[in-house]
């Protein structure tokens, strides 16, 4: 008998008998706040991760906006999907286009600007999929510079609501799903929290809209 | 340290003789205490937040009840779900033969080091050892598996494996083993140095391996829930990925997350939510590893389901928020439980996986408080499965002749006589009556004499009444 046989069969032989268990009971999935205040919430939330948050008034801001924060943080090359719009890339930083570089090339760049499949407000968590404006998931991990665009439409309350608009991505395409709050952290020496381990130390977001 | 049953230590001392050993370690109950008291703090704090919180205990517990009373169909659906996207799944009876899978495939791809994200299953299935007697070297990569890897030690948190170094023996091991001429002590720059240390092992690795979180049936994804950012470069950076995951941990629909995502990061680091979380499904071309294994482990689990008074062990999310609060952990620290799974979850779930016979001092390294049932986010009741694993251990000493004579048997036979006929329990109350006078000092015979001495070593026994209940309400009458 293959091992795969011999582990069904016990389990069967264990479940034989059980009772049927009853089904989940209900649990919140939405916030009952506006979608303004819902965005407010997650720029409150995502800035206690000691996340900076800028936010523009629409997306003809985003190149400006991106090029003043890329100077504060001392970016000079950056990494960009290759379906990132053109108006959104800032002038006065060497951009490559993620396509086929292998890790040590992408090792290389100062930071990263892409955009993301959506948000959510009670956690303050990004959430990548690979789809439109995201890029690959290693171009988002290696530099040590994160500069994530947010659209204020894109953000939901909780995370079940998340989770539910991911489902056909999953589904379907059977995308990769990356949620990120925050940049890297670990608080494995004596407990003090050290923010940037293996991922970016910084995470940037401009909030749009 | 000798390896038994795949990661266990064989032959350990019981908990009682460990754990006075490690309550000799002062710094290592500061550095518990410490870790307890404020990763307690944080859960709280996140967890009141949320107004549906007991909700969604509720329906983690059901999800996991579903999830394990379709346990076969669940692991068949992943299974072709994981195939039909690219990946390959094999099952594995025990550790021997998950071990074996996973060097086979190691090997077959010529490797000679692996990288590893933390990894509990690993621990459990002894995975290192296995590597290194194939000549194929493991790196850990989480900072404090690391730690304890480099240092050729003992993981004593199930969260925060390290909490019994200080920063003085972490910089001294890192200057020794990544051979650094100059580093401080501080934190942050410790951190930085494990950064690019463990950078060109990213960089330059093949084999990358996993445990997981979940796996969810209906599309076949895979997820690893973490903080440092290890999980996702392993994860994404080399060509092969292989997964071991324990048979339990299959959610059945992706909606599942919903309840799991909000409440494995508030119970474990007192996080909204933990800075990295992947899902994965099968492979993507151009995005990640483009060979993906997922091993398949019962090691004991499909037995623990057969006991349907214990089965519920099976729903640990690994949290361990039962750690810290259990007053006992607190003081004993994780050594004295002899296992990667320590704590009251570890006093259910190493007897179980280990099966009978083993670790049995484990279920008694409990006050049965019932901390850690209310602290579970998915309601296992750990001091239920306490008590019915020290039943057992107590019914496998009757099995035995010397356990049948023993004193423990013989006194307890003797009362269950006594309290099954009354004029026997009156009569021995009488003559216990007289034949405690010397013994007794106030209201406590602090005392017994020989084998029952024992029971008063370390604590005392009430002294009987000059009336009993039975003589009172008699005279009242």
């Amino acid at each position: 008998m293959s091992s795969r046989d011999a582990i069904l069969g016990r389990i069967r032989a264990a479940n034989a008998g059980q009772p049927v268990p009853s089904a989940a009971s209900a649990y919140r999935t939405g916030l009952g706040l506006s979608h303004a205040d819902t965005v407010a919430l997650f720029a409150s939330r995502i800035a206690d991760y000691r996340v900076a948050v800028e936010r523009v008034e629409d997306e003809s801001g985003i190149a400006a906006a991106a090029s003043a924060r890329l100077a504060l943080r001392g970016i000079a090359t950056l990494v960009v999907p290759a379906d990132l719009p053109a108006a959104w890339l800032p002038p006065g930083v060497a951009i490559s286009r993620d396509g086929d570089q292998d890790p040590r090339a992408l090792d290389r760049i100062a930071g990263v600007m892409g955009g993301c499949a959506l948000a959510i407000a009670e956690t303050g968590s990004i959430v990548l999929d690979s789809g439109p404006r995201q890029g690959r998931r290693a171009m988002t991990l290696l530099p040590d510079y994160y500069l994530c665009v947010v659209l204020a439409a894109q953000i939901v309350g909780s995370v079940p609501r998340a989770i539910a608009e991911l489902a056909p991505m999953v589904r379907g395409a059977r995308r990769p799903i990356t949620f990120i709050s925050g940049p890297s952290a670990t608080s494995d020496i004596e407990l003090d929290r050290v923010e940037g381990v293996h991922g970016p130390r910084t995470l940037d977001v401009l909030l749009v809209g | 340290m000798t390896v038994g049953q795949g990661g266990f230590e064989a032959g350990a001392p019981a908990f009682p003789a460990a754990a006075h050993d490690e309550l000799r370690n002062a710094q290592l109950r500061r550095n518990i205490r410490r870790a307890t008291t404020t990763i307690r703090a944080k859960t709280a704090r996140v967890i009141a937040e949320l107004p549906d919180w007991e909700a969604l205990r509720l329906a983690g517990e059901a999800i996991k009840r579903g999830a394990m009373h379709g346990l076969d169909r669940h692991l068949l659906q992943l299974e072709a779900m994981v195939t039909r996207a690219g990946g390959q799944v094999h099952w594995a009876e025990d550790a021997a033969e998950a071990n074996r899978i996973v060097i086979g495939i190691a090997q077959g791809h010529g490797a000679r080091s692996v990288i590893k994200v933390k990894s509990m299953t690993t621990d459990e299935i002894g995975l290192n050892h296995a590597f290194e007697a194939a000549g194929i070297r493991p790196f850990e990569t989480d900072l404090a598996d690391m730690i304890v890897q480099l240092a050729h030690d003992k993981p004593s948190h199930i969260l925060v494996p390290a909490i019994h170094r200080n920063r003085a023996e972490i910089r001294g091991l890192f200057l020794r083993e990544m051979g650094l001429t100059e580093l401080s002590d501080e934190p942050r720059a410790l951190t930085a140095a494990a950064r690019r240390y463990l950078r060109e092992k990213f960089l330059d690795t093949g084999v990358a391996i996993s445990g997981a979180n979940f796996a969810i049936a209906e599309t076949g994804s895979v997820g690893v829930v973490e903080s440092e950012g290890n999980g996702r470069m392993c994860l994404t950076l080399p060509d092969v990925l292989i997964s071991i995951m324990g048979i339990e941990k299959v959610l059945p629909l992706w909606a599942d997350l919903g309840v799991f995502l909000q409440l494995l990061p508030r119970a474990s680091t007192g996080e909204r939510m933990n800075p990295y979380t992947s899902a994965w499904t099968g492979v993507r071309p151009g995005d990640g590893p483009r060979e993906f294994h997922l091993v398949l482990l019962d090691n004991g689990r499909s037995r623990i389901l057969a006991d349907a008074a214990a089965r519920d062990t099976l729903h640990c999310i690994r949290c361990s928020r039962c750690l810290n609060v259990c007053p006992v952990y607190e003081r004993t620290g994780g050594h004295a439980y002899k296992s990667m799974y320590q704590g009251p979850i570890g006093a259910i779930l190493t007897p179980q996986l280990r099966g009978p016979g083993e670790a049995d001092s484990l279920p008694f390294a409990s006050s049965l408080c019932g901390a850690c049932y209310e602290a579970c986010p998915v309601r296992i009741n750990i001091p239920a499965v306490l008590v019915h694993l020290r039943g057992e251990v107590v019914r496998a000493r009757q099995a035995t002749a010397l356990g049948r004579l023993g004193t423990e048997n013989l006194a307890m036979q003797a009362a269950l006589a006594m309290f099954e006929r009354p004029r026997l329990m009156a009569a021995a109350v009488s003559a216990g009556r007289l034949a405690q006078r010397p013994l007794q000092r106030g209201d406590i015979l602090p005392r017994l004499p020989g084998p029952l001495s024992g029971w008063t070593a370390t604590r005392d026994f009430p002294a009987l009444p000059a009336q009993s209940f039975r003589a009172w309400w008699k005279a009242r009458a």
